[in-house]
């Protein structure tokens, strides 16, 4: 199957292959160029300086910034995955509480405050609205010693990878970016999304594969 | 040691979203505390959550919202990880001592406990289960099987999405030879006949999100007991 070819700088072309939607959440804007990259960057470091100012200082402007930045796109990311306006608006308070409390354990070489964020209000959800837990590798686990040495590329901050994250993921083909953003929006398996799509979950996998193959090639081996 | 069979992206990322439920959550958190590459692959999934999160279409909170968290922010902040030792893990090694079997991941401590100490259940010859994660808490079930050397695990389709990641000892399918770490991923559709293929007993963790479908008379039978 031809999974590369639906891209097209020609809107005309994308809209003839899939046929239009109301809307297509899973087109995002993309921001092209190294000072537009550069700029997210920036943008990324000053949120995980406010964030260190909490961790430092227990600095309340610093988190009423925060919350600002980020409250309302939590609230639109649990509204999105199905929670009432009431239980996003209480899992809101729970994470941004969270990241007060747990400022010190953000690092920002690590992730950036986005996906740190991200991370906690995927937790806590799973916590109070599915009741279950979400098991995770336990870092002080004797079988996770012996990291690999970082590579060249680990000098870059969270912050930086997120923005050359967001360029690769800005430019992914319709139909990849469609299943990449119905996983982590719409709190779908990866059945569900085949049969939302009408096709087959093969095709769901493959098309993650391939868009996942193509972010990890625009951050290299950022992570290792 | 090398882990040579890993989930596919789409489980990784589906793990990474949030989007798998504890039984098969606690498969590749298992395989994870065996394989660094893929917890590098779920770290670049998390920030492609993270972009997510920036990309979203914000909705605007209530009025009162930031009020509320900020008259709660008296709370004791949470000290940093490396600040505070990690208290000694009595669970891997007590296993190890008392057992033949190697440490299992922590990961794995709040479902067993001791292993010495467990209560495995009877299934078939040479075939007994631990319950860790049950259906009926959520959506999909995890357990651990333990075959003996030469046992066949039941030939079994199922209807949705199935792994097992082998903790000590090793099996053989139609995919290869599975050692401590590996992770098997099956398909719906996917018929599998693992053979515990060492000296050793084999220990597998099997979750899967949908019921198993045994086929012929043995395994049909074997079905309710298995309790998928
Ligand atoms: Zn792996």
């Amino acid at each position: 199957m031809d999974e590369q070819c639906h891209q097209s700088a020609t809107p005309g072309i994308l809209v003839a292959r899939n046929p239009p939607p109301m809307h297509r959440p899973w087109r995002f804007a993309r921001r092209t160029g190294d000072r537009a990259m550069t700029s997210v960057a920036v943008e990324g470091e000053a949120l995980a300086d406010l964030v260190l100012a909490i961790a430092q200082r227990r600095d309340q402007s610093a988190f009423v910034a925060l919350f600002e930045h980020f409250a309302p796109r939590v609230k639109g990311f649990l509204m999105r995955q199905g929670a009432a306006d009431t239980e996003a608006e209480d899992l809101v308070q729970d994470v941004m509480l969270t990241v007060w409390r747990k400022a010190s354990q953000f690092d920002p070489a690590k992730a950036a405050v986005s996906t740190w964020i991200f991370t906690i209000a995927r937790n806590r959800r799973i916590d109070v609205l599915r009741r279950e837990r979400r098991p995770e590798p336990d870092a002080d686990d004797p079988l996770l010693a012996g990291e690999p040495e970082p590579s060249a590329e680990a000098h870059l901050s969270g912050a930086q990878v997120q923005a050359r994250m967001r360029e690769a993921i800005a430019t992914l083909p319709a139909d990849q970016a469609q299943v990449v953003t119905l996983s982590f929006y719409e709190d779908m398996a990866h059945s569900e999304i085949a049969e939302r799509l009408g096709i087959p979950l093969g095709t769901v996998k493959s098309r993650l594969r391939l868009a996942f193959r193509k972010v990890k090639a625009q951050v290299g081996d950022a992570f290792a | 040691m090398t882990v040579k069979h890993h989930p596919s992206e789409a489980v990784l990322f589906a793990y990474a979203a949030g989007g798998l439920g504890e039984g098969l959550s606690l498969l590749v958190a298992a395989h994870l505390s065996f394989c660094p590459s893929c917890r590098r692959s779920v770290a670049e999934a998390e920030a492609v959550g993270g972009v997510m999160m920036e990309e979203i279409a914000p909705v605007a909170v209530r009025p009162d919202s930031l009020d509320r968290v900020l008259a709660n922010l008296d709370g004791a902040p949470v000290p940093n990880r490396a600040a505070t030792p990690a208290p000694p893990r009595p669970t891997p090694a007590s296993a190890a001592r008392s057992t033949d079997t190697p440490p299992l991941p922590s990961v794995l401590s709040a479902y067993v406990g001791d292993l010495s100490g467990a209560r495995w259940q009877w299934v078939a010859p040479g075939v007994r289960q631990l319950d860790l994660v049950h259906r009926a808490q959520g959506r999909d079930s995890a357990k651990l099987l333990r075959i003996a050397p030469g046992r066949v695990l039941p030939h079994h389709g199922h209807a949705g999405l199935e792994m097992t990641v082998v903790l000590s000892g090793s099996f053989t399918d139609e995919q290869g030879r599975f050692t401590r770490g590996d992770l098997a991923e099956l398909d719906s559709d996917a018929q599998h006949q693992p053979i515990a293929d060492s000296g050793e007993d084999c220990i597998c963790l099997i979750g899967t999100d949908a019921p198993l479908r045994f086929s012929g008379l043995v395994p049909r039978m074997m079905a309710p007991m298995l309790g998928f």
